[in-house]
């Protein structure tokens, strides 16, 4: 479908999309861990005025079972008004859904009704594997020609090399494997880029051996997870640099680079230290010619009884806070930090990205602590801030409390539920409080965990500016 | 040719140095990664050079061709070509990418010269450069005359491309130092729509007038 006038859920810069009107809807991706039933997307209403505010007001089944929906995102985001390959005339209207442990993508058209979405294609992993080489897809991007989907897997039974697909803008089908020359890179995970200076980033999990059946302690001492960062040459599809965190900071996850165009730094966070259980978030930016990273937040592990803690930790006696998920706001001055082991969201202040100041935090559930809601204060929550994500204006931030299914099971034996909370921002001074008046859990997404969430129009996550 | 036909050419040149597609917006985008007005500046006559390749080479092959040719066929052809392209840019939602975002000035005036060519620009001057009577005079008929033919195409690419500079120029100072990039939100109207439109209908000028 082309316009005749560009979607006005693309904007130029960031500045301008902090500016947007706030979301009326959000979508979350949910899964059936015993992939009995089907996955599915949950609708909720942020609408603060609407009777239905922080309900699930709509519900939509997948096809399939077993396909265990993880990330998710838009077909078409700001990035298509990029002046290199320009079409402002697409429409943000689908959703690329793909299945992590099925690697089958849906594709979900919201226009119609975007409190049903409606499946219009399923690229089945026979076309991924055939055309591009990959299974497992994870992380979706928008970019200005195509949509670049990031996979953990070799096609077949082959566990890796990793990498990038691109899918057709429009036909949604598979093109093939992005990467023209992928050096020494072979673990996958998430990508993003500095679209301007021709940058992507890639970051490294594990292989789907590695990390299917959860994870695996001698992999985990051994240091055999993911370690490095890499970026290419965006335009060239080249491996340009390979930078090693040391292999004691296992699995650098999620890539958060600046929303400003003309910056070329961005963070990443590691879940966990071999050394200490700490987590850390590492800052990537330019050398000279070079890239490099430097360290700038690190989360020590909390001291525990080995009686309240799952199997794994028990040797430890302690919490590893586990960071699972980071985001940036649109206007690149607060990094938020998810600590899915024990249980706080944390927000830093990151105006000067080399000295992050924390500013606020907000304890739900943890491993060990298990801090309720304080709108259901006599009800203990398991999982923690996992997912998060932030509105354009900054103002209001998202976190649901499912890692993935595998790993949910070892760090939370006794259940991990489903919990789905948004947080107030004071974009002033900092600060996070919880909304009690939205609080989605339980019974209400039906029994499947909740992932990750996407707000209607885009968020922090889903768009690129090419204008400062 | 006549001064109707000089104007034609400028028009068309407006229209395309109107379209963003055709390089004003890149010239914008490279200022403000700079944060330069210079950078702006300095990006547009490669892109002109581009252009004016694109067309340049589609223009005197025109006018060279038809000193030689039976007038008839090349207008036939070009009608049916330009109804055709017009056609499947319309329809086609494949879109033209040809390299990122940090480009040398010759690489610069490349990507024009690509955009121009995928867009058919040179295909949309055939109307006003076929409605010419046949160039070289009593020496029509002999290949000889060819090289001598092709100046009137090439002059026409060159009024044309001037105009398109210019609008170019005025499009991309004002979004640049004026409106700022927000205008690209509300204003930025389906050009590529358009242009499909006006290569159709060129080509049935041609098409009518050559019958």
């Amino acid at each position: 479908m082309t316009r005749w006038t560009p979607d006005p859920s693309f904007y130029p810069s960031p500045r301008q999309a902090a500016l947007a009107p706030a979301e009326k809807l959000a979508y979350v991706a949910a899964f059936d861990r015993a992939a009995e039933r089907p996955d599915a997307l949950a609708v909720l209403d942020t609408d603060p005025d609407s009777p239905e505010y922080g309900r699930v007001v709509g519900w939509t089944d997948l096809p399939h079972t077993g396909d265990e929906l993880h990330h998710f995102g838009w077909n078409a985001c700001s990035s298509a008004l990029c002046p290199t390959a320009p079409h402002p005339h697409v429409e943000r209207r689908y959703l690329i859904v793909p299945g992590l442990r099925s690697s089958r993508v849906h594709v979900y058209d919201t226009k119609p009704d975007p409190r049903a979405p409606k499946l219009v294609k399923v690229i089945e992993p026979g076309e991924l594997a055939e055309r591009a080489g990959y299974s497992r897809p994870h992380t979706v991007h928008c970019g200005p020609d195509g949509i670049y989907l990031s996979a953990l897997g070799g096609a077949g039974d082959a566990d890796g090399p990793g990498g990038i697909a691109i899918l057709d803008h429009t036909t949604f089908d598979v093109r093939g494997a992005w990467e023209a020359d992928r050096g020494p890179q072979h673990l996958a995970y998430d990508f993003w880029w500095h679209l301007n200076h021709d940058v992507l980033v890639t970051s490294e999990w594990g292989t789907p051996s590695m990390i299917e059946d959860g994870i695996v302690g001698e992999l985990l001492l051994g240091r055999r997870y993911g370690h490095a960062i890499h970026f290419w040459d965006l335009a060239k599809r080249r491996h340009v640099q390979r930078v090693d965190l040391g292999d004691a900071y296992q699995m650098p996850l999620e890539l958060r680079p600046a929303h400003d165009p003309t910056q070329t730094y961005g963070f990443v966070g590691v879940v966990i230290s071999v050394e200490d259980l700490s987590a850390s978030i590492w800052l990537w930016h330019r050398d000279g010619e070079e890239w490099a990273v430097t360290k700038v937040i690190d989360i020590p592990a909390e001291p525990a009884d080995p009686a309240d803690l799952p199997d794994l930790l028990k040797p430890f006696g302690a919490v590893p806070p586990l960071v699972t998920d980071i985001d940036l706001s649109v206007d690149d001055r607060f990094l938020y930090v998810s600590c899915w082991g024990t249980g706080e969201l944390r927000q830093y202040d990151v105006g000067d990205p080399f000295h992050p100041v924390l500013t606020g935090s907000v304890r739900l559930g943890g491993i060990v602590r298990r801090t309720p809601h304080p709108g259901f204060p006599d009800e203990p929550l398991a999982g923690g801030p996992q997912m998060v994500e932030i509105s354009r204006d900054g103002r209001r931030v998202y976190v649901s409390n499912s890692l993935y299914g595998s790993w949910d099971d070892q760090f939370y034996p006794d259940g991990v539920g489903a919990w789905l909370a948004k947080l107030d921002v004071d974009t002033e001074a900092g600060g996070l409080t919880p909304d009690a008046r939205f609080f989605p859990h339980g019974e209400e997404f039906r029994g499947l965990r909740v992932h990750q969430t996407r707000l209607q129009g885009g968020d922090a996550s889903s768009d690129s500016y090419c204008f400062p | 040719m006549t001064a109707a036909t000089w104007l034609t050419l400028a028009g068309l040149g407006a229209f395309h140095g109107l379209n963003p597609a055709m390089g004003w917006l890149f010239a914008v985008a490279r200022g403000l990664q700079e944060r330069s007005r210079r950078v702006l500046l300095a990006s547009l006559p490669p892109i002109a050079l581009g252009h004016l390749a694109s067309v340049g080479v589609v223009a005197a092959l025109v006018t060279a061709t038809r000193s030689v040719a039976a007038s008839t066929a090349v207008a036939v052809t070009g009608g049916v070509l330009l109804v055709g392209f017009g056609l499947w840019r319309l329809l086609s939602r494949r879109h033209f990418r040809w390299a990122g975002m940090r480009l040398s000035n010759a690489q610069l005036a490349g990507w024009s010269f690509l955009m121009s060519s995928a867009h058919g620009a040179g295909l949309m001057l055939l109307p006003v450069l076929l409605a010419e009577p046949v160039a070289g005079g009593g020496h029509a008929g002999h290949l000889t005359a060819a090289p001598a033919g092709a100046l009137p195409g090439l002059a026409a690419a060159g009024v044309h491309t001037v105009a398109m500079f210019g609008v170019a120029l005025a499009a991309a100072v004002a979004v640049y130092e004026v409106l700022g990039v927000g205008v690209l939100r509300r204003a930025w109207f389906n050009v590529d729509r358009l242009w499909a439109g006006v290569l159709v209908a060129a080509g049935l000028v041609t098409l009518v007038a050559a019958t």
